[in-house]
């Protein structure tokens, strides 16, 4: 592959997933590419099958069959080279509460193999852009939600991913952290990593460049905001979340 | 009799050097649906652990339908149910176990009461032999309701039920809330969601342990002291940050497709916010003055709040 040819693959190709437990077909044949750069929202009802194909993506879950590609890695045979290249945030857990900031940062570099003065530097700077580079050796439990999950959005992409994963980041956030919030991802991905992300926020699917919603392990709309407005005739996202996983069966 | 079931005086919680709660003041009218709007951590599960008589406030006085929360916590605890933010129901015991221990705890039965749950339970009724700990996020919601309500409380307290709740489900839950409302139940709701406000008779907003505001909804977005337009144009993050230093602008702040512009009152109009985006190079932009939502004065209030 020349460089160029690098550079246009998509970041996920997904052809045909499908993930099966027992009798019960979780993800049917789902088929999505994500471009480089672009924000992805990953929409569903709860036990609509969104977990189980966000696992198989960042390689902790083998598919039942399909091609799938996540950083021009192969989900079946190459999955700790795809933990190299993505990063992984959610709403529940990130940051270990009982060390510093710094700690976190030098932490989860070491995991990603970067080397102590990349980590230093990279640790400054994101602090710095934070504007609480004097919080540099608190404990993160003593810091307030808004503050840590922008900390976790900061260390999740400290080794500069191809890919980032957010999982409901900003469930409980205040509105204005969660605004803040959605900047640092606009500015991520103008940076030239992707963002896969999920949430319960209406208003934040608006926010995507393509959304996906599945309703019982399918994908049964893909498209950017405006064209599902137009599409299902809707006001809003809200709207057509709700025109399309009301006919969920697989409700939880 | 008064017309308030819960009546809250200048409650306060510290926790070390957090001041959970600063001074609290509010009352519940008999038979409403009560939203406490905020984020995690502006302390509403401190303030429900203190009325449901869990936790000592540190100063202030609060009252529920007479009984005070601290004297009178025994009496007080027959007529509360309470649904914590935390599934807290017994993981190994079936669905039907569960329902039957907490009806027992309250001298009650399943049947006694079970016309007030039919309606809910009857969705998780086919999973009664089924252990708590095995069913799915919305089950486990509906099983937590349903063992709160058994002993048909005068007063239901409920910390965040439909958090990471997909929105069908979240709707669902507040047609319940709504059905039981007419039942005459008194129901307290705690929701970080500012668009669920709509569905409460009043609202408190509350963050970092005070009260911003307490009205109905429509008096709180009534309230707003800015004129509002609505911004829908190309390049949003850069008009959005080029918009909040225009004249006479407030603040601008993404709202889903939107950018939603706060500005004093009558300093400007739609015409001339669309010429400024224009000169910015977005051609074609659609701006119009529009009435606020809880969100916009959430967070105006906030902002406030903070300086």
């Amino acid at each position: 592959m020349t460089t160029t040819e690098l550079a246009d693959r998509p970041v996920i190709m997904a052809e045909n997933l499908v993930k099966r437990f027992g009798s019960f077909v979780a993800n049917d044949h789902l088929n999505f590419n994500v471009e480089k750069g672009e924000i992805f929202g990953f929409l569903g009802a709860n036990g609509a099958g969104k977990t189980t194909a966000i696992r198989i993506l960042c390689g902790l879950s083998k598919p039942t069959s399909g091609k799938i590609m996540v950083a021009g890695y192969d989900v079946y045979t190459q999955t700790e080279k795809i933990k190299k290249h993505i990063g992984y945030m959610s709403q529940r857990f990130s940051l270990y509460e009982d060390l510093t900031i710094a700690e976190n940062f030098r932490f989860y570099g070491g995991i990603y193999e970067m080397r102590p003065q990349n980590i230093k530097q990279v640790t400054a700077e994101m602090l710095s852009k934070l504007e609480i580079s004097n919080l540099a050796n608190t404990i993160i439990a003593s810091l307030p939600l808004g503050i840590r999950q922008k900390l976790a959005f900061s260390v999740a992409i400290m080794h500069r991913p191809e890919i980032v994963f957010l999982d409901e980041p900003t469930g409980g956030v205040d509105p204005i952290t969660r605004r803040q919030f959605w900047e640092m991802i606009y500015e991520a991905a103008a940076s030239g990593i992707t963002v896969f992300v999920t949430t319960h926020y209406m208003d934040e699917a608006e926010y995507c460049d393509r959304v996906s919603i599945m309703v019982d392990g399918r994908i049964e709309a893909l498209d950017t905001p405006a064209n599902l407005r137009k599409t299902y005739n809707a006001a809003g996202m809200n709207e057509v979340f709700l025109m399309l996983a009301r006919k969920a069966k697989n409700t939880d | 009799m008064s017309e308030f079931s819960v009546e809250c005086r200048d409650i306060s919680k510290r926790y070390g050097a957090t001041q959970a709660l600063n001074q609290l003041s509010f009352s519940v009218k008999k038979g409403e649906i009560f939203g406490f709007i905020g984020p995690d951590g502006a302390g509403k599960t401190s303030l429900f652990r203190i009325l449901t008589t869990l936790l000592l406030p540190d100063g202030g006085s609060a009252s529920i339908e007479g009984l005070d929360v601290v004297n009178d916590y025994r009496a007080l605890r027959k007529i509360l149910g309470y649904m914590p933010g935390r599934f807290s129901l017994y993981q190994d015991l079936t669905v039907e176990e569960n329902l039957r221990f907490f009806a027992g705890i309250f001298n009650s039965d399943i049947n006694e009461n079970y016309p007030l749950i039919a309606d809910i339970y009857n969705q998780i009724a086919p999973f009664a032999s089924r252990r708590a700990g095995k069913l799915s996020g919305g089950m486990k919601q509906k099983l937590a309701l349903s063992c709160a309500l058994i002993h048909k409380p005068v007063v239901l307290i409920l910390d965040e039920p439909t958090t990471g709740v997909d929105a069908v489900s979240r709707r669902e839950f507040w047609e319940m809330l709504i059905r039981l409302k007419k039942e005459g139940i008194t129901i307290l709701v705690a929701t970080p969601y500012m668009d669920e406000a709509g569905l409460c008779d009043r609202v408190a907003l509350i963050q970092h342990g005070k009260i911003l505001a307490t009205d109905t909804p429509e008096a709180i977005t009534k309230s707003f002291r800015w004129d509002l337009f609505k911004i829908k144009s190309a390049g949003k993050l850069e008009v959005m940050r080029a918009l909040a230093t225009f004249n006479g602008i407030h603040s601008a702040d993404m709202f889903g497709e939107f950018i939603h512009a706060s500005a004093t009152p009558g300093a400007t109009n739609a015409g001339e916010i669309s010429r400024f985006i224009t000169s910015l190079g977005f051609e074609n932009a659609e701006v119009e003055a529009a009435s606020p939502d809880i969100e916009d004065c959430f967070i105006d209030l906030m902002s406030h709040d903070n300086h």
